[in-house]
């Protein structure tokens, strides 16, 4: 309990520090965050227009479920070596999942017969996809991305064993900061979770079509 | 209700199954399996029959949300296997269970659908919008700026002919349209659209798995047994009186004289004088059906009802005998 309550003595003094992890931790998880949504929404669009590939994007979401990320960047460790590479690639490796298969899942659920009803008045696939499938899908395609965020916020603690800077360096730096600095940054790492979380969630809101909200579809979905 | 071809409405074709197979690779037996069947320009043509019986298949085949194994599709002439499916479903009319409208776009946006992908002006596609949703009952002031989820079933499904007829189709195809509608807004819908449909005259394809909707709407019924073959394919009243064989009968039920009644109505008959006994006789309108009028006798223990005309008219009664001779007419 003195050790908590001396964490935030510490996050008080050496604010700026902090603030300076952060930043580095946030640009890390962006980055990581865009190249994902970048390579998972359009594969997991088009396999879910398609209907095709669910084994494909479980069994992807499964392995990055069960793959701790300090397990991605050891085996990593024997064909990279320890760098900033290997880190990138552990964390990609945690993004990518959720986003891919929540993309799939949202794309293939949409209502069959709405999508039959799009098809039967002659819109092109891509109309389908893009005007019909993609807005419905949103809500469901964002809850990827929220764990995506949220997996990649903690996992990217890790960057530090691999001098790639963020809250890892105070988290695994008890040795310099103490204790209390270490449960200072961890705590400052769940809470830039849980805000990043809310901003993405404002975000969906903002993107999802108004018709959903009003009616309810997808509602509870993130 | 059927019309003379030489009276047939500018604008609406004909469609022709001619020997038509849909086989599902795999499967055991064909889903649609050598229909051949005309739907006259301008009429409604139920396809009619169990789940099984490839009525859903048959209608996807025209506008090519699947495609036919073997035989041809011949819209106005012309063979959907040489358009383009894209420019053909655009030039169709589709309508689905439960309207299949988009949950994410407004009234206003749905029936604007093909309109905007024929890249039509968008004070033409807003004009068209607006006249679509009076047709329908649903002024685009009060309706255009709402969700589906906000309008009532028997809403979404008006909105759903709406947008099918927003590109002013040569031809329309339903499929189950009113199905998850509850039966007395399904009944008011069907009204509705029988209503539309003597003004628009479109060529119609209907499906459905109650024969009661199939003798209402339909012009023509097609009824189709398991196999996707065709049992008969004749007017309604033909269907009732003469069913092909016993699979037509028993789909049209025991009761297929009372719904052979449910075609006719008292103005359709001669009613006798009213006399001075006729005070205390039950009244029914002359739009109301024979069944009706057949019912209320049975109800009521009399041999007769008496007709009120447009304005409480009394136009003279109708007797129990007078409804089984048209019944059996």
């Amino acid at each position: 309990m003195d050790t908590f309550i001396r964490s935030f003595a510490f996050m008080q003094e050496r604010f700026p520090l902090l603030l300076e992890k952060t930043g580095q931790h946030v640009w890390m998880c962006a980055v990581v965050i865009a190249v994902s949504v970048l390579l998972s929404v359009p594969a997991g669009l088009v396999l879910g227009h398609l209907h095709r590939g669910e084994f494909l994007t479980t069994s992807i979401s499964n392995i990055g479920r069960a793959l701790p990320s300090l397990a991605v960047i050891a085996i990593g460790l024997g064909f990279i070596g320890l760098n900033f590479t290997n880190i990138a690639v552990a964390l990609l490796i945690t993004a990518v999942p959720p986003i891919l298969s929540q993309t799939y899942l949202a794309i293939d659920q949409v209502d069959p017969d709405t999508v039959r009803a799009a098809r039967g008045m002659g819109l092109t696939p891509a109309q389908v996809l893009l005007r019909v499938e993609l807005p419905l899908a949103l809500p469901v395609l964002f809850s990827g991305v929220r764990i995506a965020v949220i997996y990649v916020i903690s996992a990217a603690t890790l960057a530090t064993v691999a001098g790639g800077g963020g809250l890892g360096d105070i988290v695994l730096g008890q040795a310099t900061y103490g204790i209390e600095g270490v449960v200072a940054a961890a705590l400052w790492v769940a809470a830039l979770a849980l805000v990043s979380d809310g901003l993405i969630w404002g975000l969906q809101r903002l993107l999802a079509p108004k018709g959903l909200r009003v009616s309810g579809v997808g509602r509870g979905a993130g | 209700m059927s019309q003379d071809p030489s009276t047939a409405p500018v604008g609406a074709q004909e469609i022709v199954f001619d020997r038509v197979v849909k086989a599902y690779p795999g499967a055991a037996a064909p889903a649609v399996d050598d229909l051949s069947l005309t739907v006259p320009a301008g009429e409604i043509c139920v396809l009619l029959g169990p789940s099984g019986s490839g009525k859903t298949t048959a209608l996807m085949m025209v506008n090519r949300l699947a495609e036919p194994t073997g035989g041809d599709i011949r819209i106005g002439g012309r063979s959907v296997r040489d358009m383009d499916p894209i420019e053909l479903r655009r030039s169709i009319g589709y309508v689905i269970q439960s309207a299949g409208l988009f949950p994410h776009q407004t009234i206003a946006d749905n029936v604007a659908t093909v309109p905007r992908v024929l890249g039509w002006a968008k004070k033409r596609t807003r004009e068209r919008v607006a006249e679509l949703l009076d047709l329908v009952g649903l002024p685009v002031n009060e309706f255009g700026g709402r969700y589906p989820a906000q309008l009532s079933g028997g809403q979404r499904q008006r909105v759903g002919i709406a947008r099918a007829l927003a590109a002013d189709p040569p031809v329309m195809l339903m499929d189950e349209p009113f199905g998850a509608l509850d039966p007395i807004t399904r009944e008011h819908v069907q009204d509705e659209f029988l209503a539309l449909h003597d003004r628009i005259r479109k060529t119609v394809v209907f499906v459905s798995h109650d024969i009661d909707e199939a003798v209402k709407m339909g012009d023509r019924i097609a009824v189709l047994r398991e196999g996707g073959r065709l049992a008969q394919y004749d007017e309604p009243r033909t269907l009732l009186k003469e069913p092909a064989d016993a699979f037509v009968a028993r789909f049209v039920g025991a009761d297929r004289g009372l719904k052979r009644l449910s075609l006719l109505r008292l103005s359709d008959l001669e009613p006798a004088a009213a006399g001075e006994d006729s005070a205390g006789l039950p009244e029914l309108p002359a739009e109301a059906t024979l069944r009706a009028a057949l019912s209320l006798m049975v109800a009521q223990g009399t041999d007769r009802v008496r007709v009120r005309g447009a304005d409480d008219t009394r136009l003279g009664t109708v007797s129990l005998d007078a409804v089984r001779k048209a019944g059996a007419a």
